[in-house]
């Protein structure tokens, strides 16, 4: 029952991060139709950035610990955001009116140039989060003892989705972003500035996804330049698991696909985790086409 | 015409009681009807009272929750649409679906597509008896095209012609297919008065050539040239069936179309 | 000035050439390189009929490729039968496996296809490194493959081998060529445009779809013999995720015409190469050139021309005035000529 719950809340962590990660997949593809491959390794980014962070901010001393975190965290979405922003201008935007694949292309090769940019600043090997950032309380649930850090992670992914979720749905611009992902052309009629709604996209899901690569590092304690890949791919499973372009879709998809690889690594097999995952995916498509909330899209006739 | 004939023609397709819903609204009710061999027979109806689906009903793309169609004798309800085809139902599209990318030649020989044997490895080491196909198949394309006189823009991307002739070539590769019943969705649709003329024709020609033809048409003039029986719809009902002139004193239909009016 | 079909068809010629001779100017080391950028060739003109003529987003090639590898190793190595009599049976195992995969998953939307076919190569992969069945030599591989003999003549040198693949290169572009000039390749292209109009003058679509899948799958497999018997050691890594990825962009940057494929191929496989001595940086550049290329010509160094058809000299005889006054006529269409 304990690893049971352990597991459970691990999965959740995971699917948080996985969550936060796909979002960004989903918003571009809401509003461009476009997978972006590079996400995964904006994601990688973020940990570095958060890494070299701390690590100088251990330097300005006298402020207190949360306040040193937050603010870490804000400038790695920020900065990631910015950097997503510029991919944008620079690798999609040219190819906007291309063949949908001709962009998939450009993006694997900025995923390629990110990878080994990151490998060229930091080095091949292998990095430890700064410890004394970690968060090493306890909270005792139900008689067992939960590391804080994992709530850490469940509570702070949880939040933002919430927060995108209300912005989304409760604010004009955010109402801009949904015309947008329905009609781009009628959007535009309607006054919207596509091309500023798309910047915006551009902003927050990677801003997200940088966000996600600092918890990462605070979570395992250490990172390497090819982790974008693997989360990333995790992350547009999941993203394709809710049904892509819908954002409680991959909010829902992440923490699914983090509680099945906790569970059935525990479970199953560590070594047929990955597997595994992608065969969910697989069997949940062939029930349901669309992902678990995409919606049919009728063949206009 | 039946009289002359002495026994009415039997009838090429029916539907009987077909309804289709999407999602709890009912977009075709109980619809009930026959076409008979070698007739021009238009469906006609204000805007949204469900024409087009009754078509894609017939074509296999919707599968009617109720009813039956049966086409030359026997059931095609539930049949994928290019099997449909294959039995000899060939159609056009109300929002003109080319390969608009693609030559004129090669749309009309997509029509000619499920009339050809060649498979997999006769193509790929291009064998003669494949090549033999393929030229009788270009041959008959040409020909189809030549039927709607646009012979010489073969060549072209049908995506660059205009409107109207892309709306022959539609009818080309369609009849392409060899059908015995042909389904024009607003084959007049924007064409000019000169094309719609000569549309008439071609329709007429078509009969003749023993094809049956099933139609939507917006256009008056052009449904009470050609057709020689109508079918009204309204609101996916069945409200009128008969020879046009009796239609179109119909006060039910009447009504329908000036209720439409209305709302424009 | 010529159009772009003769120019296309000149340097085809002089390409075929410079292939024809290339190994006897190179050494060792570029010898191998170029048997390579053949085998990839081969995977990116099968992928090409997926991908480029079919237009099914298909991201998990390495998957075919694997299992031609790795039937061609298992059966060579433990039955001992010629290595190039098995690459039917890897063409086959292939195909099959792709039949089974692909069957339930076919109908799938581009962008969801794309992920389930990511998962695909994944899976295969991870079956191989975790062993499975105990036939595959887990993270290690598999090694001791032999040699392939062509009419009792043991093909062991690099030049050899390069004869050989190209020479399957050769018999590809001429096959694959014809098929795309057929009633077959035709579907896929009205596939390609627009399915449900496809579907509705009489293509099954599932069938060809499928059938594309199947046919590149064979190939695939195919080349995965000539791999193996160019390596004759094969492990799970060859045949990553990163593998498709760079036979998918190959087959983008394309731009879908069989001389495309293989200058692209050229660019891809041969770049890194001469990029060498930035060792490091190679792959930075290498990224870079991707995302430069693709908005440099977003439709791809070189589209298919268009199919080519016997017409002028029936046309006459079915424009009743002459093809001239009815180009004339213009818009006014002529009454249709009754038969």
């Amino acid at each position: 029952m304990e690893e049971f719950l352990q597991q459970l809340l691990n999965g959740l962590a995971v699917g948080g991060i996985y969550a936060l990660v796909a979002l960004g997949y989903t918003m571009v593809y809401g509003v461009l139709k476009l997978i972006n491959f590079a996400h995964g390794d904006l994601f990688t980014i973020g940990a570095y950035l958060g890494m070299t962070l701390l690590v100088s901010s251990r330097l300005a001393g006298s402020l207190p610990p949360v306040l040193v975190l937050l603010a870490v965290f804000f400038m790695v979405a920020l900065l990631v955001a910015l950097v997503g922003c510029l991919l944008e201008r620079a690798a999609y935007r040219p190819l906007r009116k291309a063949s949908r694949l001709s962009a998939v292309v450009s993006a694997l090769g900025a995923s390629i140039f990110f990878q080994n940019a990151i490998m060229l600043i930091y080095g091949a090997r292998l990095y430890v989060y700064p410890e004394d950032w970690r968060p090493d309380f306890t909270v005792d649930i139900l008689g067992f003892t939960v590391p804080g850090v994992r709530l850490l992670v469940i509570v702070a992914s949880l939040v933002l989705m919430l927060a995108l979720h209300a912005f989304i749905q409760r604010t004009r611009i955010g109402a801009a972003v949904r015309a947008v992902a329905i009609d781009q052309g009628a959007a535009r009629l309607m006054g919207i500035n596509v091309d500023r709604i798309i910047s915006l996209v551009f902003l927050i899901g990677p801003g997200l996804g940088g966000a996600a690569g600092l918890m990462v590092g605070i979570y395992y304690g250490q990172i390497d330049f090819t982790m974008g890949w693997s989360y990333g791919l995790k992350a547009f499973t999941a993203a394709i698991l809710g049904g892509i372009g819908n954002i409680p879709g991959a909010m829902l998809g992440g923490l699914l696909l983090g509680v099945i690889e906790a569970l059935s690594s525990a479970y199953v097999s560590m070594a047929w985790k990955d597997a595994i995952a992608f065969l969910v995916l697989i069997l949940i498509l062939i029930i349901r086409p669309t992902g678990l909330l995409g919606e049919r899209v009728a063949d206009k006739l | 015409m039946c009289a002359e004939a002495g026994t009415a023609p039997a009838s090429l397709l029916s539907l009987d009681g077909v309804t289709k819903i999407f999602g709890g609204l009912i977009a075709v009710n109980d619809v009930s009807f026959n076409v008979r061999e070698g007739s021009v027979v238009g469906l006609i109806g204000p805007n949204g009272a469900g024409k087009t689906t009754v078509f894609n009903c017939i074509t296999g793309n919707y599968l009617p929750e109720q009813g039956d169609i049966l086409f030359a004798g026997r059931s095609i309800r539930g049949e994928k649409p290019h099997a449909i085809v294959e039995l000899g139902i060939a159609r056009t599209f109300q929002s003109i679906r080319l390969f608009s990318r693609l030559p004129v030649l090669e749309n009309v020989l997509a029509g000619q597509h499920c009339r050809l044997k060649s498979g997999l490895l006769a193509s790929m080491f291009h064998t003669p008896s494949q090549r033999r196909e393929e030229r009788k198949a270009v041959e008959r394309a040409m020909e189809e095209l030549a039927f709607v006189g646009l012979a010489e823009k073969y060549a072209e991307e049908a995506g660059s012609l205009s409107y109207g002739n892309q709306r022959l070539v539609e009818i080309a590769r369609a009849l392409a297919s060899n059908p015995r019943l042909l389904i024009l969705d607003e084959p007049a649709g924007g064409m000019n008065d000169q094309e719609t003329v000569a549309l008439v024709d071609t329709i007429t020609a078509i009969r003749r050539r023993g094809v049956t033809v099933l139609l939507i048409e917006h256009d008056m003039r052009l449904v009470m040239q050609v057709c020689r029986h109508l079918i009204v719809l309204e609101h996916g009902t069945m409200i009128a069936e008969g020879a046009p002139e009796v239609v179109r004193k119909d006060p039910d239909v009447i009504r329908a179309y000036l209720g439409a009016e209305d709302e424009m | 000035m010529m159009n772009s079909a003769s120019r296309r068809r000149a340097a085809s010629v002089i390409l075929a050439l410079v292939l024809a001779v290339l190994p006897l100017l190179l050494d060792r080391y570029w010898t191998d390189v170029c048997v390579s950028i053949g085998l990839y060739a081969l995977l990116a003109l099968s992928l090409n009929v997926i991908l480029g003529q079919a237009g099914i987003f298909h991201m998990g090639h390495a998957a075919f490729y694997a299992v031609g590898a790795y039937v061609t190793a298992i059966v060579n190595t433990q039955c001992h039968v010629p290595v190039l009599w098995l690459m039917p049976l890897a063409g086959c195992a292939a195909a099959l496996f792709a039949l089974i995969v692909a069957r339930p998953i076919i109908h799938l939307r581009g962008d969801y296809l794309l992920i389930v076919t990511i998962g695909i190569v994944e899976i295969v992969r991870i079956a191989l490194v975790n062993d499975v069945g105990g036939l595959t030599g887990g993270a290690n591989g598999i090694f001791g493959i032999a040699r392939p003999e062509l009419f009792g003549f043991k093909i062991r040198k690099g030049i050899q081998f390069y004869y050989l693949v190209w020479g399957m290169v050769g018999a590809s572009l001429l096959l694959l060529g014809w098929l795309a000039r057929s009633r077959f390749g035709r579907a896929l292209s009205y596939i390609k445009e627009d399915d449900i109009a496809a579907e509705g003058c009489g293509v099954d679509v599932a069938r060809y779809k499928l059938a594309a899948f199947v046919l590149g799958a064979f190939w695939a497999g195919m080349a995965g013999t000539l791999y193996a018997a160019k390596m004759t050691i094969i492990a799970p890594e060859s045949f990553s995720f990163m593998e498709s990825v760079i036979i998918f962009a190959v087959v983008i940057l394309s731009g879908g015409s069989q001389l495309g494929v293989l200058v692209s191929t050229f660019l891809f496989i041969g770049l890194p190469e001469l990029l060498r001595e930035f060792s490091n940086a190679r792959m930075l550049i290498f990224g870079l050139a991707m995302m430069v290329m693709m908005v440099w010509r977003p439709q791809g160094l070189l589209p298919p021309l268009p199919r080519r058809y016997r017409v002028r000299e029936r046309l006459s005889r079915l424009l009743p005035r002459g093809a001239g006054d009815a180009a004339e006529a213009g818009n006014t269409r002529e009454v249709p000529h009754v038969r």
